[in-house]
Formats: structure tokens, C-alpha cells, sequence
């Protein structure tokens, strides 16, 4: 499939998927200066930057179909039609536990994700996937290794139960599963996509307060 | 812990000291010598070394007490013999 | 290893252009100017983060998000590599980091400062990072080598950062005039500090860091280059310097108001309008995480 348009829920997805690294990047870059210490605070940085490349791509992608640029799609919107999972809209800043857990989390779930988008019969999306796919190995390990270091402690357990339905909402319900037997944990009732946390009306504000200023400018 | 990282700036080159960083164990210091040397893929090779494991040398050279001119260039004097030898053989 | 050698032969020998590593015996004022010197440097990397590091958040392009994510990304790894060098001359990171928050160390001036718009994100990156590097260029001879040597890869680093600051400003000044009155704002804002930000002009005489060849280079020389510089680089965009008395003589030396010392000094000693809650944040942040460092930095591997 690559002459035809997409199905609009596989445009969907990738919006969804866009708005997911985004927000997370976003929520990322708040550790930016004040991380734990400074050779992580200088790691967890290309994290973020990471996610913020891939939702880029993500929406240049979905924007040759649905029409404009990737800047409109990421910053133009207005917060109800923001398709992320209230997973990447939680402000876990300064909680190091919290973030490190978040982190594993949705690595996880997304090689899962990654994984099913490089089977995909559009080609620039399966392509997209592959290049993500290769970026991710680095996320994977940085969290795993932060994983291996703070495992057992309590406050990183506790922040791994809190977040355990949020990162099953990242998941569409028939990839749940392959995230439980990763993690080791039950499936129990995922926090969908669908209603945003309460933060998220603020992130959005102060995310497009300089590209709103100024509506239609050049930046 | 402190690590000290070596970076081979391009194939073939010696590795040259480029740094140190805290890190608890190799896995960090791996890690975070990626990051600090190699981000904008100014790198071809990294490597990590505990600095406990580095020891520097005080007296990195012997003094001469005897003459060891034998292992330089400059103990060697031709010009006068080459003088010689070439009107043995009628080449001056 | 150099010799062990008397204050004066070790005063004659840096000013020659001699080299000093980590373990090599040294004057007593000097470890003390050394670690002065470039613990303040470390500790404004740190507190220059935290005025751009509002602005990735705010980013109007996913260009300007990462380019900024990446500009503060390395400030935040020239503090690390500035001070490692000063937890090898004796003091450990975290009491920098004590006495920073603390009020009892000092960190560069412009970082006492808020900023307010999109405008500042562009100056502060074309011309205080412009005035930040040519005093790093003139750190690349300084006589401790370890300094000297981490400098040449800060310095080489930062030659992003110019550009970026750069792209953005000329974005602005090619757009619309609300984005063009942006940048003059922040301008006549920033100049000030700017001034300032080199030092009152005291001789190379009489300045220590300059006799044990820490620096290499005059307060008043660095301001002029700055000058030479940025100038022609302000003017040629059609913006205003709000000095009227700025211009060039005939020598091209530059003339210009006398900046206010006692200003200067007021606000380096912790009193700038923004040095409260950026300290602030910083010992909040870093109370929060303190956990973290008990957990993973302080047993060995």
C-alpha cells in the first residue's frame, strides 16, 4: 500500500502515536537542568529529544495525508483533539522514581507498538517504524539500565503499580497482553485514551502560548 | 565512581583521553561516554576505564646516567667515513 | 610531574606559557584562584540553563524545540566537564553545588535576569552566548591544562549555539513587525547585562587570574571584541543599541556609557531580579533528588 491513501484509522493511530512522543518529550524536557545528576540530566535529554524527533516525523507523515505541516498539526489543534493517552500527560516532575518507572513502562509498550507498525502494509509508515525501532534500542537500554539499578527499591515499585494502567492504556486492548507478560504483571483495567488528565489544559496552553501569539508567523 | 573515557576521533587514529564522568558501574559510564563523546557522532570508538585503574608514571623517562647515544639518531656520525669510502672508490 | 618550584619560578613559568596538570605541586593562591575561577564558570552553565530551559517547552516549531533541547543539552554537559575539572583540583560537586544554593559562590550576571519573550530566547543565544565565548576563547591558554583542554571542546560546542541564536533572531527580523519589536525589546533589555558581563576594566596588572594565566585576556579587550563583533551585526539588521553614546573612533576603539559597576556588583552577590527563584528551583529540585544520589552515586560499583 503505498499509491492508495491509508485507512484513516491507521492515520489516526499515527496522529495518536505523534501526540504520545510529543507530550512525553515534552513532559521529559521538564528534567532538563534539574535531573538527579548531570551526566543523566545530559542522557535523559536525548530521550526527549528522542520523542520529539520521532512525533515529528510522525506528523510529517500523517500531514501528507491529512494536508498542512507537521508544526500545524503538533501546535494548531485544540486540546480536545489531541489523541494522547493520559499516560504521557502525567506531570511526574520531580518524582525521579516516577519518571524512571514511566520511562520503562513505555519503552516497553512501545517496541510492542513499533514492532506491530513495521508489519504495516504502508510502506512509509512500516518504514518509519524500522528507523524508530533502531533510535529505540538506545531508549530501551537507558531505561532498563536505571530498571536494574533502582528494582526492589520501594518508592520505584510503588511509582510501577501507580502507573501500571496508564502504561496498558498506551496499548491498543489486543497488544495488552504482550506489555503484561513483559512486565510481569496482571492486565487489570487500562486508563484509555480518551478524557485528559487535568495538567493537560495547562501543558497546551503554555506548549503553544509563543505560536499562538503570534498566529501564522514564520518562527 | 570516576570513569575516564578514550575517544578514537577517526579509523585508524590512536585513541586520545577525552573526559571524565561519574557513573555506579560500567553500564552508566558506557552510557553516559556515548553521550558525552559521541552524540554528534564525533567518535568512531569509545572506551571506559575505571580512574582507579589508571596509574600515572612519576618518572616517565630514566635519566641518562650512561651514554646510551647508541639508541639516537644524533649518536651517529657518517659524514666522515662516507668521505672516505667514496674516494676508495673513486665516486667523490 | 613539574618540579617543586618557589611562587616566583612558578609565576615566571606560567606566565611563559608553562603548563600545569592535576597532580603537579602548585601555589597554594593558585588552587585557591583556579577553583574560584572555574567553579563560577560551572556554576553559570547551571544557572544559564534555567532561563532558556522554560523556552524548549514553549518552542513555536518542532525545529526551535529540539535546536534549543540541544543547546541547553550541552550547557548542561560543559558544567559537568567544568566541574569535574574542580573535583580534581579538591572540591567535590556537591559542595559547589552547596554553596551556589547557598548564595555563597557567584555565577555571571546575565543569568541574575528574567526573561519575558520569544525575542529573549533569540538574543540571549546570538549575542550572550557571542560574549560568553570570547572569553572562552581566551580560556583555551590557560595554564592549568585540564581547564585549557576541556575548553577547546566547550568552545568547539558552542559554535552551534551562535548559529542557532542567530537563525532564530533572523527569523524575526524577517517576519512580522510585532516579531520584529520582539527582538529590539529584548534588546534594550539585555544590553545592560551585556555591558556588564565582562567586568569592570581593572588592568591585566592588577587582575589575579590574569598574573596566574587563568585568563589570558583583559576585561576591557574582551568587552572591545565583543564590540567589533556584534555591532556591525546589531546595526546591519536595523536594530537600535540603546546606548546614544556608542560608537567607533578613529583607532576603533569603541566608546560607550560606563556601565554601573555598583550594579553589577549588587546583583552577582545574589540580589538580580530572578536569582531568588532560580536558587530556588535548583534546591528544590535538587532536596527531591537527593535520594537518588544516595542510591546510585554513592556506593561504589
Amino acid at each position: 500500500m503505498s499509491a492508495q491513501a491509508p485507512p484513516s484509522s491507521l492515520v489516526e493511530t499515527v496522529l495518536a502515536f505523534a501526540d504520545d512522543e510529543l507530550v512525553l518529550g515534552w513532559r521529559d524536557s521538564e528534567w532538563t537542568g534539574v535531573a538527579p545528576f548531570l551526566e543523566e540530566d545530559v542522557a535523559f535529554s536525548s530521550i526527549a529529544q528522542g520523542e520529539i524527533g520521532h512525533a515529528r516525523a510522525l506528523y510529517e507523515l500523517a500531514a501528507g495525508v491529512l494536508g498542512g505541516d507537521a508544526d500545524a498539526l503538533a501546535f494548531d489543534r485544540a486540546p480536545e483533539e489531541y489523541r494522547c493517552a493520559p499516560f504521557v500527560e502525567l506531570q511526574l516532575v520531580h518524582d525521579w522514581a516516577a519518571t524512571v518507572a514511566r520511562h520503562w513502562l513505555y519503552e516497553t509498550a512501545d517496541a510492542i507498538r513499533v514492532a506491530d507498525l513495521m508489519e504495516s502494509d504502508w510502506d512509509e509508515l512500516s518504514g518509519l517504524a524500522a528507523k524508530m525501532d533502531r533510535e529505540e534500542a538506545y531508549h530501551r537500554m537507558h531505561a532498563q539500565m536505571w530498571r536494574d539499578k533502582l528494582g526492589g527499591d520501594e518508592r520505584f515499585e510503588a511509582a510501577v503499580e501507580r502507573l501500571w494502567p496508564y502504561a496498558l492504556g498506551v496499548l491498543e486492548p489486543g497488544q495488552r497482553g504482550r506489555l503484561a507478560e513483559l512486565v510481569g504483571r496482571d492486565e487489570v483495567a487500562a486508563v484509555d485514551r480518551g478524557a485528559h488528565e487535568d495538567s493537560f489544559a495547562a501543558l497546551h496552553e503554555e506548549m503553544t502560548m509563543v505560536r499562538r501569539s503570534i498566529p501564522g508567523a514564520a518562527w | 565512581m570516576i570513569w575516564e573515557v578514550f575517544r578514537q576521533e577517526r579509523e585508524g587514529q590512536p585513541f586520545t583521553h577525552g573526559g571524565s564522568l561519574e557513573a555506579p558501574n560500567r553500564e552508566f559510564a558506557e552510557a553516559y561516554a556515548v553521550e558525552f563523546y559521541g552524540r554528534r557522532a564525533e567518535s568512531v570508538a569509545l572506551w571506559v576505564v575505571p580512574r582507579e585503574e589508571i596509574s600515572d608514571i612519576e618518572d616517565p623517562y630514566v635519566a641518562d646516567v650512561f651514554d646510551r647515544d647508541y639508541r639516537r639518531v644524533d649518536g651517529y656520525s657518517l659524514k666522515v667515513k662516507l668521505r672516505e669510502a667514496r674516494e676508495r672508490a673513486g665516486t667523490a | 610531574m613539574l618540579e617543586r618550584m618557589s611562587e616566583e619560578e612558578f609565576r615566571a613559568y606560567v606566565r611563559e606559557g608553562g603548563q600545569v596538570e592535576t597532580g603537579d605541586p602548585m601555589p597554594d593562591d593558585y588552587r585557591k584562584a583556579l577553583i574560584k575561577f572555574i567553579e563560577m564558570h560551572g556554576n553559570s552553565e547551571l544557572m544559564g540553563v534555567l532561563p532558556e530551559r522554560e523556552w524548549i517547552l514553549r518552542a513555536p516549531t518542532l525545529q526551535r524545540k529540539l535546536a534549543l533541547t540541544a543547546k541547553v543539552q550541552d550547557e548542561v554537559g560543559h558544567g559537568q566537564l567544568i566541574y569535574r575539572v574542580v573535583e580534581d583540583l579538591g572540591k567535590p560537586r556537591e559542595a559547589c553545588f552547596d554553596d551556589l544554593i547557598a548564595g555563597k559562590t557567584k555565577f555571571h550576571n546575565v543569568f541574575h535576569y528574567p526573561t519575558k519573550a520569544w525575542g529573549d530566547v533569540g538574543v540571549i543565544a546570538w549575542l550572550v552566548d557571542a560574549a560568553a565565548i570570547i572569553s572562552q576563547k581566551a580560556l583555551l591558554k590557560c595554564s592549568y591544562a585540564p581547564y585549557a583542554r576541556i575548553m577547546k571542546k566547550i568552545c568547539w560546542e558552542e559554535s552551534f549555539h551562535i548559529l542557532h541564536g542567530r537563525d532564530v533572531v533572523l527569523a524575526l527580523m524577517t517576519g512580522t513587525d510585532e516579531q520584529r519589536e520582539l527582538v529590539q525589546e529584548a534588546l534594550d533589555r539585555w544590553w545592560g547585562p551585556l555591558m556588564q558581563f565582562h567586568g569592570n576594566p581593572i588592568p591585566a596588572e592588577q587582575d589575579p587570574m590574569y598574573q596566574w594565566r587563568i585568563k589570558s585576556q583583559a576585561n576591557e579587550e574582551a568587552r572591545q571584541q565583543f564590540f567589533d563583533g556584534y555591532v556591525p551585526q546589531i546595526w546591519e539588521l536595523g536594530l537600535t543599541v540603546p546606548d546614544p553614546a556608542l560608537r567607533q573612533d578613529d583607532e576603533g576603539v569603541w566608546h560607550y556609557t560606563e556601565p554601573d559597576w555598583d550594579e553589577l556588583k549588587w546583583v552577582v552577590t545574589g540580589h538580580g531580579p530572578a536569582t531568588e527563584r532560580r536558587l530556588g528551583l535548583r534546591r528544590a529540585s535538587r532536596e527531591e533528588t537527593a535520594w537518588v544520589r544516595r542510591a546510585v552515586l554513592a556506593d561504589a560499583a
